[in-house]
């Protein structure tokens, strides 16, 4: 896949918030094997309580891609992509302008005006947004190069509530980068997003919060692959009868 | 002077957000900061004056999805 230029073999992105500890985040970045890992800014509690967590993260060799998260207004997005860009040397920004604090969806007018500031100075924005075809049009119109439709809302594992937007999206953008990002709980509801022709699957929650993080980072990066092969395998349509697999001529006569 | 940094009120000596930072020892490298909501690159900490009431944000890495 190749996302800005930057091209990657893996179509996993992975959060690195509340996994148990640190040593297991790290060993599910590894054993996900993804090349992009998300994270964001937060207030400093004390002398460099920040730099320890950053370190960690530096050592795993990944792209990073810093977020908005918890932002309600075009303001706070964009001061926070800048503060993102100086503290981590990034020009990507996962664009996050949320509208609603039960569902954390997106205030897709803001997001459009936040990506047109953005992407003019110079940022590369991931924007989170929903499946609208002309919300995605305006981003892409605004500088986006990739879309990242939510699956579900943030941290529910519901998996993809709106499987038929995705192919019409699929449809609609058939040269544009599209990432889910957000609800995805189990593996197969990754492999299910593939199979619709997502390039690529953002993830957290499932994988820090599984009790096993490390065993479901892999299962993740397993159930990615299988469904990326099953979309370029170009699956058969199903029937409404059955066909037999087992050839007719030649059967015999026992009766 | 008094200023808002990180949603707590602090008194400081410094005028600027240079010596402001030192004087709280705000000293790590992995932070990045906004005044008033205004984000301050680190080049321009020398320059940028305080005044009373002014709101401070210092930001570092943290966990995130």
């Amino acid at each position: 896949m190749e996302v800005y230029g930057k091209k990657v073999q893996s179509r996993l992105l992975l959060g690195t918030a509340q996994y148990p500890s640190p040593a297991v985040l790290k060993d599910a970045i590894t054993a996900s094997g993804t090349q992009i890992i998300t994270i964001s800014l937060r207030r400093e509690t004390g002398n460099g309580s920040g730099a320890g967590f950053w370190d960690l993260l530096k050592a795993c060799n990944c792209h990073f891609l810093p977020n908005t998260a918890g932002c309600h207004s075009v303001q706070e997005a964009v001061t926070t992509a800048h503060m993102a860009r100086e503290l981590f040397g990034t020009d990507w920004i996962k664009l996050e302008v949320i509208g609603n604090s039960e569902s954390l969806q997106p205030d897709v007018f803001g997001l459009v005006e936040a990506a047109k500031i953005l992407s003019a100075d110079g940022f590369k924005v991931f924007p989170y947004t929903t499946e609208d075809l002309v919300v995605g049009e305006k981003l892409l119109k605004a500088g986006c190069e990739v879309l990242m439709p939510w699956g579900a809302p943030i941290g529910s594992g519901q998996g993809l509530r709106n499987p038929d937007a995705l192919r019409t999206m699929r449809a609609h953008f058939p040269d544009t980068p599209l990432i889910v990002d957000a609800g995805i709980g189990r593996p197969s509801d990754a492999t299910r997003a593939m199979e619709l022709g997502m390039d690529a699957v953002l993830l957290n929650t499932a994988v820090a919060k599984a009790g096993d993080p490390v065993l479901m980072a892999q299962a993740m990066a397993q159930a990615i692959e299988a469904g990326r092969n099953g979309w370029v395998a170009d699956p058969m349509d199903p029937r409404d009868m059955a066909v037999p697999s087992t050839p007719i001529l030649g059967m015999a006569e026992l009766m | 002077m008094n200023i808002i940094v990180n949603a707590e009120p602090r008194d400081v000596a410094a005028e600027t957000l240079e010596d402001a930072l030192q004087e709280l020892e705000f000293t790590s490298p992995a932070i990045a900061t906004a005044v008033n909501g205004c984000f301050i690159p680190r080049e321009n900490y020398r320059n940028t004056p305080l005044s009373d009431g002014d709101r401070l944000e210092i930001l570092a890495p943290m966990q995130g999805g």
